[in-house]
């Protein structure tokens, strides 16, 4: 709370003492500091959290990987900012991040009234509803008179209210600001329902003191389409993200992998020897240098690695690829073509 | 002062050059006040201009329009009529609202815990001597969020669920959920009641003037507690039982997930209310036993001399001087208790914090929020405080 509270004082002190239209080049501020300040969240499995080496790992931390990677070749070079839901948006704002990569709704009031730019879908999630076993709920639509735990300043908050509206159903909400203690409020009985983006309840799940007790219900309300987002204003450092993004995708798409990419330089194949900056150096015109892909993939590896690697069927959260498969596999994530 | 340095060491007073009005103070204190102003004026009209001019380059939106559009999220306690399809705005006032519950009922509690302690701090009985001081110095040392998460986290949610609960014949139920108790229902008849409570009330107030004034005639003091209790109770009574009992006893019901029915206590404003008052009633503790300490010992000695006994020595000649010393460090107990309330926040009570930083992240519109948030605590503040300094007026020494 404390954190917020100077978080948006601190919003205050510096859109009121900043000198106007100090909007810097965000890759050589970057590239000067040696370090990439990446948002991410205080702590979901799978996405963001801090192994019992204190280090970080899960999908969106592999984003922030991948991007210094482009910029630096190196995935050790990110320095980690944990932001709560009502923190992050100040944080970026006010330049104390470089990119948010914080399981973060693309909307449209995001992307325009708050000064954001979205940078692509690194994960489709939609909301739904995880109840303990023993209420033997089966649907969603049987949960009038529940009390439901979420966290507060989401858009899972207003999903919630407009999906018991909608459906002439009554419920009491406990409006927690962290997740952990939404979770705990949960698993400790204060309420009946816990909802937030399916993948958050695959992940909080296992948090909970005996997870076999919890089923997910099959209803998913909403479309939240996550990804990283960057300020506005600055499109040589939003393309940097973009194509960061859409270089996993196509490195998926073709086949290169963290294994193989030293062995595909020598590829005949002239969709891959674009993508690996061997015929035209396309990391020149965002700034960044020949072999950015070549980076980003011995970094980190191409999508499909990171999404197995973090959230997969062997993972402990167990998520299928689903609409996050490529759209050569029927799924959603389309990388746009370098060429 | 400067006046007589001035007659010492300036030139001579009627052969003012220019460069002597520079000496003069009344120009000059004129000149640095007028100065100083407009440098302020300049700076608040710098940083106002400044601010505007980096949101609209960083393409936020700002102003406080938003607060007329649709907040789209509910709210757990809502003591005035609210839903997701109201404002912004009507979402900040339920907050406002919820804070000032929370904090008045902390006020009196904490007053009321309070004043007990702090006088047993003073009892000749050493048990109650000893509880009263563990109390006092257990709670001063605890900062206030811990006491509050101790109340949600380790009190309240290790109750049962609601779920399998006994019925029980007074319709009371603590569980997790809070506290649910059986919730009168009036019907329209019921009127007649209140009407018959307001003019006990108000007969009991005329009575008690002329038993003052009877006894400042003549010294004779008539009782006036049962004559009282009569017209405050038995007069609203009667009139219930003789309207044929107009109202309904709705009692909670367990159902598939909830309670239904009754009136609902939620667990977060428990946690919230007791920790605050609690936490308060510490220092109000010591607050009223330095008052009471400050009232010199002569003035209860002259009583018992006069004849008073302990009770009526404290009440009519203890008690009110040592509220001149109570009641300026009472006020700022009062307001830092009304502060406090901002950390419901970290159990989810929905005050104005709370609230607030929910329509900020959802509007993203911070910078107005956090105006809102420092007008609205700052005009609680000063509401308490002018009421709590025409009080201390009222209960000042009055010199005769």
């Amino acid at each position: 709370m404390k954190l917020n509270l100077l978080t948006a004082a601190l919003g205050l002190s510096v859109a009121a003492f900043a000198t106007a239209g100090a909007s810097a080049q965000t890759l050589d501020t970057v590239k000067e500091r040696g370090t990439l300040r990446c948002g991410v969240n205080t702590g979901l499995p799978g996405f963001a959290s801090q192994n019992d080496q204190g280090e970080w790992q899960g999908l969106d931390v592999d984003y922030c990987k991948a991007i210094a990677a482009a910029v630096f070749g190196d995935v050790s070079k990110v320095q980690y900012s944990p932001l709560s839901a009502v923190q992050r948006f100040p944080a970026l704002q006010n330049n104390e991040i470089d990119v948010l990569a914080r399981n973060t709704t693309w909307t449209m009031d995001r992307d325009t009234t708050l000064g954001l730019a979205f940078a692509g879908v690194n994960y489709y999630d939609g909301q739904g509803f995880m109840v303990k076993n023993d209420l033997g709920v089966t649907s969603a639509l049987e949960l009038s008179g529940a009390t439901v735990c979420v966290q507060s300043g989401t858009t899972t908050e207003l999903n919630l209210a407009d999906y018991f509206a909608t459906n002439n159903m009554d419920y009491n909400p406990v409006v927690i600001e962290s997740q952990s203690d939404v979770n705990s409020a949960y698993d400790s009985g204060r309420c009946d329902v816990l909802t937030t983006d399916a993948s958050g309840l695959a992940a909080s799940r296992l948090e909970m003191a005996n997870p076999d007790n919890h089923t997910i219900l099959p209803e998913i309300i909403s479309k939240e389409p996550l990804g990283p987002a960057v300020r506005q204003g600055d499109d040589q450092w939003f393309n940097v993200v973009k194509w960061t993004h859409y270089a996993l995708l196509n490195a998926e798409e073709l086949g290169v992998t963290q294994e193989n990419v030293e062995d595909m330089l020598k590829s005949e194949n002239p969709e891959i020897r674009r993508l690996l900056g061997q015929d035209k150096n396309y990391g020149e015109a965002i700034g960044l240098d020949q072999d950015w892909v070549v980076n980003i993939i011995k970094g980190v590896g191409n999508y499909g690695e990171i999404f197995e690697r973090n959230i997969g069927v062997n993972t402990p959260l167990k998520i299928q690829r689903g609409q996050n498969a490529l759209w050569t596999d029927g799924g959603l994530q389309y990388g746009m073509p370098i060429r | 002062m400067s006046a007589e340095i001035e007659a010492r060491s300036g030139p001579p007073r009627g052969a003012r050059t220019s460069s002597s009005l520079l000496n003069d103070p009344t120009f000059r204190s004129i000149a640095i006040q007028v100065s100083l102003i407009l440098a302020l004026v300049l700076f608040a009209w710098w940083l106002i201009d400044n601010t505007a001019r980096n949101l609209a380059a960083a393409n936020i939106a700002s102003g406080f329009g938003f607060l007329w559009s649709r907040a789209g999220f509910d709210i757990a306690q809502t003591p005035i009529e609210y839903s997701s399809s109201e404002t912004y705005g009507r979402a900040i006032f339920v907050g406002i609202v919820n804070t000032l519950i929370v904090a008045g009922a902390g006020i009196v509690f904490a007053t009321i815990v309070g004043f007990i302690v702090g006088i047993g701090r003073l009892s000749q009985n050493f048990l109650i001597r000893l509880l009263s001081t563990v109390y006092v110095e257990t709670f001063r040392n605890i900062p206030t969020l811990l006491v509050i998460l101790f109340w949600y986290f380790g009190v309240l949610s290790v109750l049962d669920g609601p779920r399998g609960l006994e019925e029980n014949a007074f319709g009371f139920y603590l569980t997790n959920r809070g506290l649910q108790t059986p919730l009168v229902l009036f019907d329209p008849l019921a009127w007649l009641t209140f009407a018959a409570f307001v003019i006990g009330v108000l007969a009991v107030v005329v009575l008690a003037r002329q038993n003052k004034k009877r006894q400042l005639a003549t010294g004779e003091r008539r009782p006036i507690l049962w004559p009282a209790l009569g017209l405050i109770i038995g007069l609203p009574l009667i009139t219930f039982l003789v309207t044929g009992i107009p109202a309904t006893i709705d009692y909670p019901t367990p159902s598939r997930f909830n309670l239904q029915g009754g009136f609902q206590i939620r667990p977060e404003f428990i946690a919230l209310f007791l920790a605050l008052s609690i936490y308060t009633a510490a220092f109000i503790a010591e607050i009223v036993r330095a008052g009471i300490l400050s009232v010199a010992k002569g003035q209860t000695e002259a009583a018992s001399a006069l004849g008073l006994r302990r009770g009526l020595t404290l009440r009519l000649v203890v008690v009110p001087q040592a509220f001149r010393v109570i009641i300026p460090p009472l006020t700022s107990q009062y307001l830092n208790l009304t502060k406090n309330s901002s950390l419901g926040l970290a159990i989810g009570y929905p005050e104005l914090v709370a609230i607030g930083s929910t329509v900020l992240n959802q509007s993203g519109q911070s910078i107005e929020v956090v105006m809102i948030w420092m007008t609205v605590y700052l005009t609680i503040s000063l509401t308490v405080s002018v009421f709590m300094n025409w009080f201390n007026a009222k209960m000042a020494l009055v010199e005769r």
